[in-house]
């Protein structure tokens, strides 16, 4: 292979993975961090056993935030009236 | 990861101020301040419009930014939050904030103006959760109980959703294809869909 040919398709390969770089998705939430901003902590809400209030009816494991998001998306379905009535 | 936010749906709205009237009573906010509100454009005319506006929980919050006494934090669900015992009433994220969201009570330990106060997304703040004194600063903890705002989970319509942001999106979505029309024409059948059954077919008018 020619020195050409080799930064011919180093130039191209660069040039693809620079492209490509902004397909990328940032996190557009802050995450939060206790330290910072100046208030209390707050707790997360999966932390929270669900027997903590009598009358929910969403169930999910105390601690474990994917079982709540489960939990939370399967109430937020009750809005969609076209899954509910058919 | 989770990113919670409202989404109202204009050609379903009513206008009967439901959502006010349950986060009213859900979070038992005082006199004179409305965490949520609705807003009709061009009202009186054919095809008037109405909205409900709260706060919308931004990802890039202006209240956020301007708050000199760094109050203000997003929970790990994207829900803006903040603490009363920090707030010093300045109103600076009155100022900063699109939607009108910080309402100030008008009797407070400064004066006329007092700590603010807006939308939690029902999620209470910084407090021990599902307590007395996080009810009484912030209002009621819903997501800790595993619910969605009361003002959404109250509408009657529907029009008022909240939930993940991609959840919510797909929801109306769904109508919106379901619907087949845009935003040129209004009535029941726009707001609702065609009906499937030829006995339930909307009466024929200029409505839609």
């Amino acid at each position: 292979m020619t020195k050409a040919r080799k930064l011919v398709i180093t130039v191209a390969a660069l040039a693809v993975a620079a492209g490509l770089a902004g397909c990328g998705e940032k996190d557009q939430v802050i995450a939060y961090h206790q330290g910072k901003y100046q208030g209390k902590p707050d707790t997360p809400p999966w932390d929270n056993a669900p027997s903590a209030s009598i009358y929910t009816t969403s169930t999910w494991t105390k601690g474990d935030k994917s079982s709540w998001e489960t939990a939370i998306k399967s109430r937020t379905q009750y809005q969609n009236e076209y899954t509910r009535v058919e | 990861m989770a990113r919670m936010k409202f989404l109202c749906d204009a050609e379903r709205c009513i206008a009967c101020n439901g959502c006010v009237t349950a986060c009213k009573n859900e979070n038992e906010v005082p006199w004179g301040v409305n965490r949520r509100r609705v807003v009709t454009l061009n009202e009186g005319v054919p095809g008037e419009k109405s909205i409900s506006v709260a706060c919308m929980h931004c990802s890039d919050a202006p209240c956020m930014a301007v708050c000199p006494v760094d109050c203000f934090y997003h929970t790990e669900e994207g829900v803006v939050l903040h603490d009363k015992d920090m707030c010093i009433g300045c109103g600076y994220c009155f100022y900063a904030c699109p939607f009108g969201a910080p309402q100030f009570p008008e009797a407070g330990v400064f004066g006329m103006r007092g700590k603010m106060d807006k939308c939690t997304f029902c999620a209470g703040g910084p407090e021990k959760d599902l307590s007395q004194e996080e009810f009484a600063k912030y209002g009621s903890n819903r997501l800790a109980q595993g619910k969605l705002p009361a003002c959404a989970e109250m509408c009657s319509t529907k029009a008022l959703l909240a939930g993940d942001g991609n959840v919510i999106a797909d929801i109306l979505r769904d109508r919106a294809l379901k619907r087949g029309k845009g935003t040129e024409v209004w009535g029941w059948a726009t707001a609702y869909g065609k009906p499937d059954h030829p006995q339930q077919q909307a009466p024929n008018g200029a409505k839609s």
